[in-house]
């Protein structure tokens, strides 16, 4: 191992692992967003709406990144629509990132049992405050597990924009082997790289579900969860 | 112009070609599929063990694992192995390794949750009418823990086809390299052939992906009922 080689262009990682983060913080901001109003729009059953939403669903869980990726740099260009690599890799991200949003905020709010909304009617309040002070609260907390699972799975595939002609770590290390032929430093460093992001967010995500457990309902040993 | 794109997908054998293709990464997802049942159910029966030690080396598994996009370990695996263990791997033969290891641990995982989720006195009323211990796995758990098993062990199929279509990363001749022989073929005949070319194994994708999913789902409501 080649310790002066991997001082040397350890900022070339870094530079490239903010890249990743930013892309990944864009995209997964943005898959939040589309998630909530797609759940919004099954719970509520909007016409016409749900039907695109359910193909949108459908779509975009089943296809891979990279070809939603390559259809997106290669592919849009020839009917006019050129996408630099970012736009591209953080609509890629969002586009995918959105459906399995969507589907982790409505199974949370679809676990909670009719009674509770039933027993809201009942005490006279309006659909809004049911929403708000019933479902919502228990609809986070079920919803976290999943939610923190998605994130750390969106970031995880962030590592395919290197196709894209993105330079991030995958690109960096791919680089350095080619031209060093340096293969254990560039992927040592690779490695600790994804280490270094990911470790944090999934400590942070252990913390952060047993932290909302106390909420569910009807959970009378919130540690074991049983 | 727009009649003209979607010509090259009828041109020649290429649309076959491009199915050829797919296939190509589809195998691979099979074959790693087929190891990672047989290895993830031992594991998962592993993972249930009482010992803490097992535990925590299981954990550190999985963990590690879930934490590597696959795209690294097929880095790792793919440009390591030439150079430490001196053997030049193919690019499939490094992809059916590491998308091995990687289902092994998640299918190790689902294995463990589904024999968690059977309630203890399942075992007990089975010690309880005499059955011994492989009895009560082979007439009372395992049947059941298949059914529960069915709709997630689906999902991690699609799962796996999807996360095969990144071996044209460690340069495996599959659909998306067939896709870009075919464009480039055509660069001055049909300009816009990438549109089309790649669209179609966009869908190509969804038509493999889609039953799969669609049956877990089906599957997964049918059991809850």
């Amino acid at each position: 191992m080649d310790f002066e080689f991997i001082r040397a262009y350890a900022p070339l990682y870094a530079s490239a692992a903010g890249l990743t983060l930013t892309i990944a913080f864009f995209g997964i901001l943005l898959s939040v967003v589309i998630g909530l109003l797609c759940s919004l729009v099954k719970i509520f059953k909007i016409p016409v709406l749900t039907v695109i939403v359910n193909g949108y669903i459908e779509i975009s869980r089943n296809t891979p990144l990279l070809i939603q990726l390559f259809f997106l740099y290669f592919g849009l260009p020839k009917i006019g629509i050129v996408l630099s690599s970012e736009t591209c890799a953080i609509t890629g991200l969002a586009f995918l990132g959105g459906s399995y949003m969507a589907e982790a905020f409505r199974t949370g709010i679809e676990q909670i049992p009719k009674i509770q909304t039933d027993s809201g009617l009942s005490l006279g309040m309006t659909g809004l405050q049911i929403f708000r002070f019933i479902l919502l609260p228990q609809a986070i907390a079920t919803s976290v597990p999943v939610f923190c699972a998605n994130i750390i799975f969106l970031i995880k595939e962030t590592s395919v924009f290197s196709a894209v002609a993105l330079a991030d770590l995958m690109f960096v290390a791919k680089d350095l082997i080619g031209i060093y032929y340096k293969t254990d430093e560039a992927l040592f460093m690779l490695v600790i790289s994804y280490l270094l992001i990911l470790l944090p967010v999934s400590a942070f995500c252990t913390l952060l579900e047993r932290r909302v457990r106390y909420a569910e309902f009807g959970n009378s040993n919130p540690v074991s969860g049983k | 112009m727009q009649n003209l794109g979607i010509q090259i997908l009828f041109q020649g054998n290429n649309f076959l070609r491009l199915w050829v293709g797919l296939w190509v990464s589809l195998k691979l997802a099979v074959i790693s599929m087929f190891f990672s049942i047989c290895l993830g159910m031992l594991f998962g029966m592993v993972m249930t063990s009482t010992n803490k030690l097992v535990r925590f080396f299981c954990r550190l598994y999985l963990e590690t694992v879930r934490i590597m996009p696959q795209l690294v370990l097929l880095f790792l695996v793919y440009f390591g192995a030439a150079k430490h263990l001196n053997v030049n791997l193919s690019g499939g033969t490094a992809a059916v390794l590491v998308f091995t290891f990687w289902g092994t641990a998640e299918m190790g995982d689902l294995v463990r949750s589904a024999l968690e989720s059977i309630p203890v006195h399942q075992y007990q009323s089975g010690y309880a009418l005499g059955f011994g211990k492989i009895g009560v796995y082979r007439h009372i758990i395992i049947p059941q823990t298949i059914r529960r098993l069915l709709p997630s062990m689906m999902n991690l199929l699609t799962r796996m086809v999807k996360t095969t279509s990144l071996v044209v990363l460690i340069g495996v001749i599959e659909v998306v390299k067939v896709g870009k022989q075919i464009i480039d073929a055509s660069r001055y005949t049909v300009p816009d052939a990438a549109l089309w070319v790649y669209g179609v194994i966009f869908i190509m994708y969804f038509a493999v992906c889609y039953p799969f999913s669609r049956a877990a789902a089906l599957l997964d409501k049918k059991l809850r009922d």
